[in-house]
């Protein structure tokens, strides 16, 4: 009994440190979803353009992936924020087909350009990170670059808890979530609310992209993978917070790496899926979801 | 009288091919509480809307304060210094009292002077104070109103339009929000206040209107309109 548990300790490690990572994935899905009901398909490939952002820095900067966020983020929000204003406020309140076309052109348009510039080839954010493992007590060898995926995503999830409850424009970016049309009598500029949702949104998927890209390779088309994995971690989460949404992400990462661990490498996905599939089934508006 | 706050002067409204409101004027004076009454379906709530900027007239003017207003923005309008409570009290449930409160004075120039109204409102209401860092959803419906009141009042309006705040109230909770509406004329904002209930109309106001089928049909002073024309007016016979 002793040594089976012992043997379990670095897939459910491994698992949940995989999980933080799809956390930060599925974060920024999951707040345009809740704020603008809105179903952003072009999330994924927000995240891999992200990766590749963070490629292009560090050719011209020779600095660790993690540190080209000081530009990957504010560029990455400054598109979300553009994309929101310019192109997808236009279509809101015109029922839901629209603005899935737009963000489906949009993930079609960023494919396709990501293939143009950078070729089909592999590739990855080079780090001493990716290849070191450190050791958590006797046994148990972890990648650290797991680690830093999980912190990373741990500090992303709590600066913005801070953000929605602490500043004028969380709140309002709440409100508008919860009654646009009584938000708009408050004083507030709703679609510009979105704007900047959406440019955090996208921040988040700037994060996610570069501890992507310093994870796995990544290639112009690997976009809707992550789009998938958002899904997942919002269905299993559920809307309406930002912790119920990162717990669906440990949830799914636990499922994967512990199937792969029991069924074999082959069946990881299958496991991610078929927690999706009993969640949909006991509880459709996910395990955490509020109100 | 005073001089007008706000002039609404022939506005037509449409919800596409439906003509909601027909030529509708109407005049808020400074510092006065006018009223609108009207059964169900009249146009008040659309009236209301108007002004707010929520819908926008397909012609006709509104003026505020001598400047031109229609087809602004609502957000515009509040720091303008319009606000609205609207019908069916529409807080933010999943925002925190305190939450819902500073939302009112999300416009830069209310926000200035936040902690300060913020005492002037738990004041007024002393309940709100005591649930501050609830969520509003768990407050009672006279909580709620009390709460979408003075929400509105956070940005510190100089009109404040009040949509049907008695619906659904028990009598004493009605009365007791309706003290409260006589504290606001008296810190001299402007009221524009939308009823069903003819005598309680009567009495908070200094002008009504009763409108019907998207008109107006009368105006007066309380005092010198027979209750008989009052009924005539609203029922349209
Ligand atoms: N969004 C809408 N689309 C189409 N017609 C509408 C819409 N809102 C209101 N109407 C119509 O406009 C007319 C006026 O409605 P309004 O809500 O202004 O009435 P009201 O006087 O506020 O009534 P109540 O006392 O029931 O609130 C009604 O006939 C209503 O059916
Ligand atoms: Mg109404």
């Amino acid at each position: 009994m002793l040594s089976f548990l012992n043997e379990l300790k670095a897939p459910i490690t491994n698992g949940l440190l995989l999980g933080g990572l799809y956390g930060i994935i599925g974060i920024g899905l999951s707040m345009i979803f809740g704020i603008v009901r809105m179903v952003n398909l072009a999330h994924g490939d927000l995240v891999i353009l992200a990766s590749y952002l963070s490629l292009v820095t560090m050719t011209f900067f020779p600095i660790s992936p993690l540190l080209t966020l000081i530009v990957v983020i504010p560029v990455m929000a400054l598109i979300g924020f553009i994309v929101q204003y310019c192109l997808l406020n236009r279509v809101l309140g015109k029922g839901m087909n629209p603005p899935l076309l737009v963000a489906f052109g949009l993930s079609i348009i960023l494919q396709n350009l990501l293939l143009l510039v950078f070729t089909p080839d592999a590739r990855t954010l080079m780090t001493s990170i990716s290849v070191k493992t450190i050791s958590l007590g006797s046994f148990l060898n972890i990648p650290l670059v797991y680690l830093v995926d999980f912190i990373v995503s741990l500090i992303t999830i709590a600066l913005l808890s801070r953000f929605f409850n602490r500043t004028y424009m969380g709140k309002a970016i709440r409100a508008a979530s919860d009654d646009e049309g009584a938000a708009q009598l408050m004083g507030i500029n709703t679609r510009t609310i979105y704007s900047f949702a959406m440019g955090i949104a996208t921040g988040t998927a700037a994060i996610a992209g570069v501890l992507v890209g310093m994870t796995f390779t990544f290639y112009p088309h690997t976009g809707p993978e992550y789009l998938i994995i958002a899904f997942g971690v919002v269905i299993v989460g559920g809307l309406g917070s930002l912790l119920g949404t990162f717990l669906g992400g440990l949830i799914l990462g636990l499922a994967q790496i512990l199937g792969a661990h029991f069924l074999g490498a082959g069946f990881q996905l299958l496991c991610g899926y078929l927690i999706l599939l009993i969640v949909l089934t006991f509880k459709p508006t996910g395990l955490f979801a509020k109100g | 009288m005073a001089k007008p706050l706000l002039r609404v002067q022939h506005i037509e409204v449409f919800y596409h091919d439906f003509h909601a409101l027909w030529d509708v004027s109407l005049e808020v004076e400074k510092g006065l509480v006018v009223s609108i009454i009207g059964a169900n379906g009249a146009g008040k709530s659309t009236l209301l809307n108007t002004i707010a900027g929520v819908l926008r007239p397909s012609s006709g003017i509104i003026e505020f304060d001598h400047k031109r207003i229609d087809g602004w923005m609502p957000y515009q309008m509040v720091a303008e210094g319009i606000s609205m409570v609207p019908e069916g009290r529409r807080i933010f449930p999943r925002l925190t009292v305190l939450e819902n409160l500073e939302m009112g004075c999300y416009v830069p120039k209310a926000r200035q002077k936040r902690d300060q109204v913020l005492k002037k409102i738990y004041e007024l209401f002393p309940i709100l104070e005591k649930r501050k860092n609830q969520f509003s959803i768990t407050l009672s419906g006279g909580e709620q109103q009390m709460l979408a009141i003075g929400r509105a009042l956070m940005s510190q309006p100089r009109l404040i339009l009040l949509d049907e705040i008695s619906l659904g109230l028990a009598p004493l909770v009605i009365k007791n929000i309706y003290q409260t509406v006589k504290q606001i004329h008296s810190e001299g904002i402007s009221a524009l206040l939308v009823e069903q209930d003819i005598q309680r109309s009567l009495k908070a106001c200094h002008k009504v209107y009763v409108m019907q089928s998207g008109k107006i049909r009368l105006e007066g002073r309380p005092g010198e309109l027979s209750q008989e024309d009052i009924r005539k007016a609203y029922f349209g016979v």
